[in-house]
């Protein structure tokens, strides 16, 4: 038997990543507390801020959704991998004729998919109860499906960390996801920012997402549109690339 | 019409060489962990058809060997090939012609057998007729059917092991390696387990299993290596191996009452050893003649009576601790 083509073998196994998505569809996300958990917790966490003061919509309905998509996309993902550890069927998945890229691509595919459909639930309170409209449509989509796919790979790199215990994946996960939404510009809006809260907001991914919501949806982004694109490509490329380089460092660990 | 013969690239027929015969090819393996050296430079061959056993104590590089061969690891130095798959070159080739079921693994607990059995299908890209007809039959054979829709958390370990076992062969793989497939289970599963073991082979497939039962891979492996410290100390048939190692025949002997003090068993001349095994003793020597000699007088002198008394040839087991011990006393 000769060795097989690169080619086949790259698409038969592209395919597997759909198998895997299935898999962690089934397995991770569609469980009753994940669902709610991704439901209430960006309504509650907003709620919290804007309750008893005077916040615009401007402020609430891109905040809602941004922290939707940034914590749905993310918050099954860390935790795959553990998970699987744990429970010692890692191993066997590493013996199927699946790569660790679409191994990776896979779980990053489900926590992109779960994001997408939890957030459209508080674009469509927006919607309903703060008669906001799109403005760009085409921007929301782009935004939407990039920011998804940007903050699922971040989560499926928190997930590669040497350790078999998802407690611990948690903290983690917790530790650098949790600053991020203040440093975003979601409870305050770039522009009034001082400088040097405008500085430490380029380095989170979400201050695009949020940036381009405003702009789809009131015509009002603080950077430019193709830089916000821009940004959440590089970061998603960057967080999948750390993804791969942290799950192969650490397979031995994990196994 | 035989005057002219095609080339096998035009449809001729191909003489069957000595390398069509190999399913798996390990040749100068090493691998390290940091600066342990795990596997030193080991060489085999496996022909197909064979079951084939890979014993060695604890920490030998058994583990690391067998996740070389199923491409999760990738060696230092040295070539691993699967039915002529280069596994370090193309894993993805090497992976879909074989089946895995890895020492520690699990099925998913929150599916049902039905739906671990079909996932493992997908994962194989079995087409979805040919995946729910094999996943059957194979549910049919361990004798899982009746329990298929019911969640593994709730399956005995033996129950879940028969279900990995049938999960790796959804996708008919033409060879299976299975690390330690019947430890810790109870007798009926490890019984069929061997059972389906001997029918895989006769089908033609190629088995290569690690185990620290060395009783088991006598019974069922037509040829066994032996693995101490990374480095391949022993490798033949079960049969050849013992009988390389004659001199360390036993003879096994219980008494009505057991004598308190045995020290005496060590002024008898040519003993090797002797162990204690329960209500008998096993005494390890060249020459069983004198030694039944010396136990007969024993008996006479302190009114014993034989219940048992029976010489044995070496076991694998006693091939097993001579050729790890050896090495372990030269290190």
């Amino acid at each position: 038997m000769k060795n097989s083509h690169p080619f086949s073998n790259f698409f038969y196994s592209l395919s597997g990543s759909l198998v895997i998505m299935e898999k962690d569809a089934r397995i991770y996300y569609i469980k009753p507390p994940v669902i709610i958990f991704g439901i209430l917790f960006p309504l509650f966490f907003l709620l919290a801020f804007a309750l008893g003061r005077k916040v615009s919509s401007f402020i609430l309905v891109p905040g809602m959704v941004s922290m939707s998509l940034f914590f749905t996309s993310s918050s099954v993902g860390p935790l795959i991998t553990p998970w699987e550890r744990t429970a010692r069927t890692y191993e066997r998945l590493l013996t199927t004729p699946i790569s660790l890229f679409s191994l990776i691509l896979g779980d990053a595919m489900a926590g992109f998919i779960f994001g997408i459909l939890i957030s459209l639930i508080p674009l469509f309170l927006g919607f309903t109860f703060f008669n906001v409209k799109v403005a760009h449509p085409f921007c929301l989509i782009g935004n939407m499906l990039l920011s998804s796919l940007c903050f699922s790979s971040l989560g499926v790199a928190l997930s590669s960390s040497a350790t078999e215990a998802p407690s611990q994946a948690m903290m983690l996960s917790s530790l650098v996801r949790f600053p991020l939404i203040f440093i975003s510009g979601i409870f305050i809006p770039l522009n009034n920012l001082p400088n040097w809260g405008k500085i430490i907001a380029t380095i989170s991914p979400l201050t695009y997402t949020t940036d381009l919501l405003r702009f789809s949806l009131y015509d009002d982004g603080f950077y430019p549109i193709f830089l916000d694109l821009l940004m959440l490509v590089i970061f998603s490329i960057l967080f999948f690339g750390l993804a791969l380089k942290l799950h192969k460092k650490n397979l031995i660990k994990a196994i | 019409m035989d005057k002219y013969k095609l080339a096998p690239e035009f449809g001729g027929e191909r003489k069957t060489t000595q390398e069509d015969k190999i399913a798996i090819k390990v040749s100068g393996l090493t691998k390290y962990y940091g600066d342990f050296l795990a596997l030193d430079r080991i060489n085999f061959k496996v022909e197909k058809g064979q079951i084939f056993g890979f014993l060695g104590p604890n920490g030998a590089g058994k583990t690391t060997t067998i996740r070389i061969l199923t491409g999760i690891l990738i060696p230092d130095k040295g070539k691993a090939e699967i039915m002529g798959i280069d596994v370090t070159k193309d894993p993805i080739g090497a992976k879909k012609i074989m089946g895995v079921v890895p020492e520690v693994c699990n099925v998913y607990t929150d599916l049902s057998a039905w739906e671990n059995i079909i996932l493992a299908g997908k994962l194989y890209r079995v087409r979805k007729g040919e995946r729910q007809k094999r996943a059957k039959q194979l549910l049919q054979k361990f004798n899982l059917i009746k329990i298929k829709d019911e969640k593994t958390k709730k399956l005995s370990k033996g129950m879940r092991q028969r279900l990995i076992l049938a999960m790796s062969l959804i996708h008919d793989p033409e060879i299976l390696f299975l690390d330690e497939p019947t430890s810790g289970l109870d007798v009926k599963s490890t019984h069929m387990i061997r059972k389906i073991l001997q029918e895989l082979k006769l089908k033609g497939k190629t088995i290569f299993l690690t185990t620290h039962n060395i009783e088991e891979a006598n019974l069922i492996c037509d040829k066994v290596a032996i693995i101490n410290r990374g480095k391949i100390v022993a490798f033949d048939t079960p049969e050849r191996l013992k009988s390389a190692f004659k001199r360390t025949q036993s003879i096994e002997v219980s008494f009505d009452r057991m004598p308190s003090d045995i020290k005496w068993v060590e002024d008898i001349p040519h003993i090797d050893r002797y162990q204690i095994l329960g209500d008998k003793l096993r005494l390890y020597t060249p020459d069983p003649d004198i030694v039944i000699r010396e136990l007969t007088k024993y008996t006479e002198k302190n009114k014993l009576r034989f219940v048992s008394l029976s010489t044995l040839g070496p076991s694998l087991e006693d091939v097993f601790v001579k050729l790890t011990e050896e090495k372990e006393t030269k290190l």
